[in-house]
Order: structure tokens, then C-alpha cells, then sequence
């Protein structure tokens, strides 16, 4: 059998083509994965194989992943989940009590106490009742269902099978989805998927890459010529522009859902990235209650959270939760069928869960460490923040706003004519011809802002702030160069 | 065949109804036949009592705390396999994403696995993705195939019984579950006659696209032989149907004179001009086997011929996915790549690995015997998978009852027989069956002295049962 058939061999002819495959995958993209990495994987492999480049390694700034960039787990974590693996430790004194006790809660809450039994497709109820408990100590007291908390897949699992609930209708009647540009590609593709209609509402990059109500507000009313907007997503802290809403934004949103009937999306999984003074995170649920009845008992909404970023960075194991507010008790009964086809959530991802939403107490033998460590990771961050808007702002060329959150910078590029029209000549987007060269001539993988939205005429693009920080100031230094040279060469 | 979703409703009542009986057992004091519930309702191992591979579980520590490597306490093989697995993680660490379709290495050593299983025959790396648990790879390769704007929709011919996650997938995205039925008479066979029936009945009411082929069987626990895959490939080709092949149970045969035949082989060894035309796609997982480790969500899709435009698109709407859960992909390396003789942690394994092997060909035989001494039930013998899919001849009384209640007569004996026998089992109205035949669905791969009183109690309430209602 060939790797790759070449063409139909036989009067057969294949039975799944272009032509009769799902036309919604075909439209499918997602940027963070899409063509730059694989040339820079393909680089990867040409070192390996002895290739000589101006570069010894290639610096991949271009996905959110801590560990990948040398951020440490938290070791408290880390114990927990090698006891639940292997039993057996509980016997081993090297391991903390408390994150003995921790374990063998987990392990009673499993079938069989082993993290390999499938677990409920809504996720083990006492880790449920863990999160419900964090997220009402977050949110000063408003009570938290345990019913209503679903755990997933990493929080793009939830994301997606939310919008499979909400996506439906034909034509003019289709759903629209709001979601703001510029915007993490998951929801792109999602839509794309679901043949839903994206509906874009522009952040505001003069200030801040705030959110406007009257932009809102505009898209809004220009979709409601083609489709029928239910949805509002919003993320916050924000992905890929580190923006966190002020409350009095977030209250204007929520009175937005409202006033338009829509089903708000909020997307919190970077809720313990918030570096820049003055900024706090808000947690959606909390401004709806603090709202009041008339919005608490109203508006429906999905939030969404995660083991992949904040301080843990724990992206490999996929753990994730939703909490669901408002929602039709039918609908509800339709998710829960729609989570139990994928059976369960990894469990492990589910006992991880469960530590981040109930860590080391004070007066517990871990706490000390943990607390060090949770700090650190967090502070080095807040530093690499403040670094990057600092460095960029000083590159001619490059202008970028505060990296108040998350985990990116989304600095705009100034090309010059004679770029963009080469890259037009190479079939490119300019800041992909951009950011290929950049691959190319220094090793660094970011990703184009074409990736994730942009107005019409700017360049953007995404980079991590992850890389440790002497690293972090070599690839700014790099790019500052770059920018000089590129700049240079087609002016 | 559409309704059957619903009873997922009635599902949850009754894992709610098992974990309230289980809990009053242990705090009531309520004088009850039996301490605890015996949860065989899903193929889980380890709920059921199976305990984890050793090797896997230390290798796993390991990985997740690395200092363990150090730890004197574990056998060498298992400290340096978790120094081989952190090396392939990036930035040495499982908290780390994968490259979307699986770490590299990991994907090489599958192919090797798949190599060696199928006498040689090459499988290539670029079309194998690992995704969390067969279940997804199955909805993304299903999202591929179905055109939801076409008119006639979509069909995909499913087996009758089948276990239900896939008839969903099917269901959710639009498209028609053509149901063949396997012959119960001939211990479950899967006849082309009746695959030639079910594809003419699609005619005006959908396009089949696609066969589902489960082999081993789940619920009915059949094993193909050689001749069986080949006429279904040969099928496949004549109607143009995609394979779609769920292998999970490929290391389940107890049959005396059954073998696994892997789909992949089959085609390959048909020669031209099937061997380079037929589209398939082969599922197979770390939930079921030796393993057992259904918890950790890793399972593999292997695609052979498929165009390579459309493999661009699959390459893409994996990666949105992100990536599985990199613990469960060391469990599957783990699976196609078990420790070797020599090896310090060589024997071990083989023990546990022959203990499970002994306690699966115990229970099937004990099953087919208690459950064919039993008036009203019977059941064909065993020869693959993790269940038993008895048949019960339920009397017109109790089928009467179970109508009074608004319950199928098989969901009623189920229902009674958790809340009098504390056994909870699937009924076959979950999995489909021919109409007027009632099934019940329960995991055989349960501990020895497990499997004794399970019996002991479906025994005793089987026969009060009867009574009850003759």
C-alpha cells in the first residue's frame, strides 16, 4: 500500500474528496498550529540533521505553553497527582501529609480508586463541589451550584460544546456568535466547524484594545441583517491583547447580553494572569450578581476556566471546567448527552482541578512552597510583561500597548509599502511574509496577526512572553533588530 | 433507533440511584441481600475491581513527579523509561501540549506496534493521530465524512447491537444510523446478506457513506474470522462505503479457534485493487485491554488511503483540539511498547498481564454456563470483548408490568435487578436489538471472587424474578 495514494487508481474513485467531505472543516483554520509553526518545525528538523543557520535553536514564542518555555510545576501539585498515579507512594515518607490526605480523597472519588475508571461525564462530583466552592470564595460568597459546573477537556472542550448548543436555524435564521477582534482562533475555527455565523466587534487598539458598547452595538445591528445573533463571547483577560475589562465594563456588557437577549461566553482562563497596577480581575459571575435579581435571574451565560495557564501552566493534562448560569433545564438535559458521547473528561486533569481550586491552607505543611512558588511564577511574568511593552515601545516600527494580563503581547507593525506589495507577489499575507522571514533569519516562531483579526490595513503579531526572562530580553533584542533590518531592506 | 438517546436521562437516575444505594448500604443499616452494588454497567476495568499495570503506574509517577527517577525504590527500566518519556515532552515536562496529532515518538512507536501486529506491513506516522480516547477520533473522522448541507443526508450503517456513544456522534451530526443486525443465531455473526438488506433500505431515505464495523464486538461479544473481514472489505469496496473499524478489543479473544484479524492486514494482504482503494480508518484505545486505563482518555486513529487534500483538513481540525492528554499518550506508548524479556519489570508485567488474560477466560466461561443453566436466559458463548450480552425471555406478565411503569421490560429487570440485587447492568434497549428480543449488557473482566457472587446474586434474582411473573 502507498504512503499516499497519488491519484484514484481504479474506476472506484475515493469515497470522501473535497467535493463530498464536510464543506464546514474545509473552512477550518487555526493559526497557533497553522503554516508558520510547521516551517518551523520543518527548520527543527533541518538543525537536527546538522544544518547550518544564523541561529542554533528555534524559539517557539508563538503558543501559550509555560512548561514548554522552562516554567516549573508547582511541586505540591505534582505530588498529589504521582500518588494518585502510584498508590503505593502513599507508603513513601518523602511525600508532604497533606498531599497524602489530598490524594486519597481523590482516589475514594474514583471508581475502583484508580485515576484510570471513567468518571461521571460531568466530572467526580466532589471535585465538582470543589470548584463550586472556589469560584463562591472568588466571588465573595454568591453561591456556586455543583450541578451546574461541567468539567472538560481543557476549557476549549467546554467552549466548543457549548456552541454546539447553541448553533442552529438556516440561512438568514443561522446563529450569529459575537466575538471580538482581534480573538483566539479556537472560536474561529469553532464557528467555521459549526457553520455558525462569526459576527466581529472590534477592539479598541487607541485605547488599550478596550471594549466598546457602541461597537458592539454597531456589529450587532449590521448582523441582524443576516443572521440571528444569540451569542456574545468575551475574553477577559484577554487573548491575544492582555487587556482586562474594568468592571464598569464588564456591567455594560452584562446590560448588553441583556438589553439584546444574548447568551454571554466568558472565556476566564488567564483570570490570575493580571500584572498591570491598576487592573483587577472581575469575574463575570460575580458583576452579574452584584447586578442584582433582574440580571442574576436573567441573563444566561457560560464561564470558563482551565489548568493550562495562570500559574500552573499544566496544558498537557486538559483540565477544565464550565459553570452554567440561567440555563433552560431542557437545554441542560441536551448537554449532558452531548458531554457523555466523549464519555469523560481525563481524570487526571479532573484531580488537578481539584487542587487548584483547593490548594495548600496556611496552617498545611505545603503551604510555605507552594505559596513561594505560585509567586514566583506570577511575579516573573508581571516582570516579563512590563519588559516586552518597554523593549517594543523603543523599536521603530513597532508600537505596543501594556501587556495588562494574560500571557501575550499583540504589538502593531509598521510595514512598508514595498513589504506588502512583496508579499502579495508571494501570495502572503504581509505580516505571515513577516513572520516567516523573521523564522527564517533569527529563529523565532510568533504567530501573524492575520491569525487572529485585525482591522483592515494593520499588522499585528502575537507573541509569548513565556521564554525566561534573560531569554525573553535576547529574542526582544532580536526582533528590535529584525524590524531595523526589514525595514531597511524595503524601504 | 433516534429515541435511544433519551435513555441517557434514565441513565443518570440510575448511576445516581447505584451511588445512593451504595452509600445507604454503608450508613443505613438497612438489612439488604447484598453490601455493596457491583458496578459492571461500563467496560471498566479497574471500577470493576481490575487492578492497573504496575509498570504503567510507576513509569506514570515518574513522569509526573520527576524526582521519583531518582528513587531507588523503583526498578531501573521503570526510572530510565521515564527519562526516555520526559525527554519527548517538551521542555521535559507532561504539563507541556504535544504536537497536535501526538508527541513524534510516540506516534513512531504506534506505527511499530501496528507494524509488528500486522506481520510486517508498514504503517505510516503522518496518518495516525492520537486524540483523547477513541470516542473523539471517531466524531472528528465522522465530522469529516458527514456533508450536512447534502440532500439525501448522510447514512452510516451501524451494527444492531452497538454500543451507543458512536450512534450519538452519528445522530448529533446530522446524519442516519443505518442499523445491520448481527444474527444472535449464529453467535452474533455479522452476514453480508444482511449488510447487502440494511444498505438497500438506505435507498430514498439517506446516502450511506460509511460502515462501522466493531471487532471485537461490543456488547455482543463476536470475533470475526478472517473470511467475515474479507467479504466486509470486499462490501466496503463494491458499495463504496468508508471503514470505519473500532479494534478496541483486539487483545479481548478467548474463542478456541478465534483470532484477531485486524482490518489493516486483511486490505493490505487483498492485494490491487483494494489494497490501495478502500478507505479506512482503524480505532483502538488504552481503555480496554490489560490496560484498562479508560480514566486517562488516549486512543489512536490510524487512516489508510485517504485522499491527500482531505488529510490537510484532518491535520487541522485535530489541531484546534489542542491535544490529548500527554499521560494518557505515555500510557499508550506504554501498551505498543510493554517492557521486554530481560527487563527488570518483565516479569511482573507478564504476571499481571497473564492474571487478567486467566480472570477474562474464567468469567466468560462461568458466565455462559450459570447464565445457560438459568430458565429465560441465554446467552451464546463469549469468543471476544469485555461483555456479556445475555438474552432474556422475559414472560408477557413482566413485559406487561414494564409497560405499566413506561420502562422497556429490559430496563425494568435492570432497574429491579440494581435495586434488589445490587448489580448494575446496561439494558439491550440501549444498544438496539431486534424488536421483541430483551437483553442484558454487564463487563465481564471483574475479579474471580467478584464474578462469583455477581453470578450468585443474578442467579437469585433472576430466578425470584421469574417467579414474580410467570
Amino acid at each position: 500500500m502507498s504512503q499516499q495514494a497519488v491519484n484514484g487508481v481504479s474506476h472506484r474513485g475515493r469515497v470522501l474528496t473535497l467535493d463530498s467531505m464536510n464543506p464546514n472543516v474545509k473552512r477550518v483554520e487555526y493559526a497557533v498550529r497553522g503554516p508558520i509553526v510547521q516551517r518551523a518545525v520543518q527548520i527543527e528538523k533541518e538543525l537536527k540533521e546538522g544544518a547550518k543557520k544564523p541561529f542554533t535553536e528555534v524559539i517557539k514564542a508563538n503558543i501559550g505553553d509555560a512548561h514548554a518555555m522552562g516554567q516549573k510545576p508547582i511541586t505540591f501539585f505534582r505530588q498529589v497527582l504521582a500518588l494518585c498515579s502510584y498508590p503505593a507512594l502513599l507508603e513513601d515518607s518523602k511525600f508532604p501529609e497533606d498531599a497524602k490526605q489530598r490524594a486519597r480523597r481523590i482516589l475514594e472519588a474514583c471508581g475502583g480508586h484508580s485515576i484510570g475508571a471513567y468518571s461521571a461525564s460531568q466530572g467526580i462530583e466532589c471535585i465538582r463541589q470543589d470548584v463550586a466552592r472556589y469560584i463562591e470564595k472568588r466571588d465573595g460568597g454568591i453561591p456556586s451550584n455543583p450541578d451546574n459546573i461541567y468539567l472538560s477537556t481543557g476549557a476549549s472542550d467546554a467552549i466548543v460544546t457549548i456552541l454546539k448548543l447553541l448553533v442552529c436555524g438556516e440561512g438568514r435564521d443561522r446563529t450569529g456568535v459575537m466575538i471580538s477582534i482581534p480573538q483566539y482562533p479556537l472560536y474561529s475555527a469553532a464557528l467555521a466547524d459549526l457553520g455558525a455565523v462569526q459576527i466581529n466587534y472590534y477592539l479598541d487598539e487607541d485605547n488599550c484594545w478596550s471594549l466598546n458598547i457602541t461597537e458592539l452595538r454597531r456589529a450587532l445591528s449590521a448582523a441582524r441583517e443576516h443572521c440571528n445573533p444569540r451569542v456574545l463571547c468575551i475574553i477577559n483577560p484577554g487573548n491575544p491583547t492582555g487587556q482586562v475589562q474594568s468592571r464598569q465594563c464588564i456591567e455594560d456588557v452584562i446590560r448588553f447580553a441583556k438589553e439584546e437577549h444574548l447568551f454571554l461566553m466568558a472565556d476566564e482562563v488567564y483570570q490570575d494572569n493580571v500584572y498591570a497596577e491598576g487592573c483587577q480581575f472581575h469575574s463575570f459571575k460575580k458583576v452579574l450578581f452584584e447586578m442584582g435579581p433582574e440580571y442574576s435571574n436573567t441573563v444566561e451565560m457560560a464561564s470558563f476556566h482551565s489548568t493550562s495557564k495562570c500559574y500552573m501552566g499544566e496544558c498537557g493534562f486538559r483540565g477544565g471546567y464550565m459553570e452554567v448560569i440561567n440555563l433552560d433545564p431542557e437545554v441542560k438535559a441536551q448537554l449532558i448527552k452531548l458531554v457523555s458521547v466523549r464519555l469523560c473528561p481525563p481524570v487526571p486533569g479532573q484531580a488537578l482541578l481539584d487542587l487548584v481550586v483547593n490548594p495548600p491552607q496556611p496552617d498545611e505543611p505545603s503551604y510555605a512552597t507552594f505559596m513561594k512558588e505560585r509567586t514566583a511564577v506570577l511575579s516573573a511574568l508581571a516582570e516579563k510583561a512590563r519588559l516586552t511593552e518597554q523593549i517594543f515601545n523603543t523599536v521603530p516600527g513597532i508600537t505596543c500597548n501594556p501587556v495588562q494580563g494574560a500571557m501575550y503581547t499583540f504589538p502593531r507593525i509598521t510595514l512598508p509599502q514595498k513589504a506588502i506589495d512583496k508579499a502579495k507577489e508571494l501570495g502572503l499575507v504581509p505580516d505571515m511574509f513577516y513572520c516567516m522571514r523573521l523564522l527564517d533569519e533569527e529563529g523565532i516562531c510568533l504567530v501573524p496577526g492575520s491569525g487572529f483579526g485585525q482591522r483592515e490595513g494593520t499588522y499585528h503579531f502575537r507573541m509569548t512572553i513565556l521564554p525566561p526572562t534573560e531569554k525573553l530580553k535576547v529574542v526582544l533584542q532580536k526582533i528590535r533588530e529584525f524590524q531595523l533590518r526589514f525595514t531597511q531592506e524595503f524601504s | 433507533m433516534a429515541a435511544r438517546g433519551l435513555d441517557l436521562i434514565l441513565h443518570r437516575a440510575q448511576v445516581k440511584l447505584c451511588d445512593k444505594l451504595q452509600a445507604k448500604t454503608q450508613s443505613d443499616g438497612v438489612r439488604r441481600p447484598y453490601k455493596e452494588v457491583i458496578d459492571v454497567f461500563q467496560g471498566d476495568l479497574h471500577r470493576a475491581g481490575m487492578k492497573p499495570l504496575t509498570f504503567v503506574r510507576q513509569v506514570l509517577a515518574a513522569c509526573v513527579y520527576p524526582p521519583l527517577i531518582n528513587s531507588s525504590n523503583l526498578p531501573l527500566d521503570v526510572r530510565q523509561r521515564a527519562q526516555e518519556e520526559l525527554g519527548r515532552c517538551v521542555g521535559g515536562s507532561v504539563g507541556s501540549y504535544s504536537a497536535a496529532p501526538g508527541i513524534p515518538e510516540i506516534i513512531h512507536s504506534i506505527s511499530e506496534f501496528i507494524k509488528r501486529r500486522d506481520g510486517g506491513i508498514p504503517s505510516h506516522p503522518e496518518n495516525i493521530y492520537i486524540s483523547p480516547g477513541s470516542q473523539w477520533s471517531i466524531s472528528n473522522i465522522l465530522n469529516v465524512l458527514v456533508n450536512r448541507e447534502a440532500s439525501p443526508r448522510t447514512g452510516v450503517l451501524i451494527p444492531v447491537p452497538c454500543h451507543n456513544k458512536t450512534v450519538l456522534s452519528i445522530t448529533q451530526l446530522g446524519a442516519v444510523a443505518v442499523p445491520y443486525y448481527l444474527s444472535e443465531e449464529q453467535g452474533w455473526a455479522l452476514q453480508v446478506e444482511e449488510l447487502q438488506r440494511a444498505h438497500e433500505s438506505a435507498k430514498g431515505v439517506c446516502n450511506p457513506v460509511a460502515l462501522y464495523v466493531i471487532n471485537p464486538g461490543n456488547p455482543a461479544g463476536y470475533v470475526q474470522s478472517q473470511k467475515s473481514v474479507l467479504e466486509v472489505i470486499r462490501f466496503a469496496w463494491e458499495k463504496r462505503l468508508f471503514l470505519l473499524v473500532d479494534e478496541l478489543y483486539q487483545d479481548c479473544v478467548y474463542g478456541e479457534n478465534c483470532e484477531f484479524v485486524s482490518y489493516k492486514r486483511a486490505l493490505s494482504e487483498m492485494g490491487p485493487p483494494f489494497s490501495g482503494t478502500v478507505e479506512l480508518a482503524s480505532f483502538h484505545s488504552v481503555s480496554k485491554g490489560f490496560s484498562g486505563e479508560c480514566g486517562l482518555r488516549a486512543g489512536y486513529v490510524e487512516l489508510v488511503n485517504l485522499d491527500p487534500a482531505v488529510m490537510k483538513h484532518i491535520h487541522t481540525l485535530f489541531s484546534k483540539d489542542a491535544c490529548s492528554p500527554v499521560l494518557g499518550q505515555i500510557a499508550l506508548n506504554l501498551m505498543t511498547d510493554p517492557p521486554k524479556p530481560g527487563d527488570p519489570s518483565y516479569l511482573l508485567y507478564k504476571q499481571e498481564i497473564e492474571q487478567i488474560r486467566t480472570v477474562l477466560v474464567h468469567s466468560v466461561k462461568k458466565v455462559h454456563e450459570v447464565v445457560n443453566s438459568l430458565p429465560g436466559f441465554s446467552c451464546p458463548p463469549i469468543e471476544g470483548g469485555l461483555f456479556a450480552f445475555p438474552r432474556l425471555h422475559l414472560t408477557p406478565k413482566a413485559i406487561q408490568k414494564a409497560k405499566e411503569l413506561g420502562l422497556q421490560p429490559d430496563t425494568f429487570y435492570c432497574t429491579r435487578l440494581l435495586e434488589e440485587g445490587g448489580v448494575f447492568t446496561g439494558p439491550g434497549w440501549e444498544y438496539g436489538q431486534k424488536e421483541g428480543t430483551y437483553h442484558i449488557r454487564f463487563c465481564i473482566a471483574v475479579p474471580q471472587d467478584v464474578m462469583e457472587e455477581l453470578l450468585r446474586r443474578l442467579s437469585s434474582f433472576h430466578m425470584t424474578f421469574m417467579k414474580d411473573f410467570s
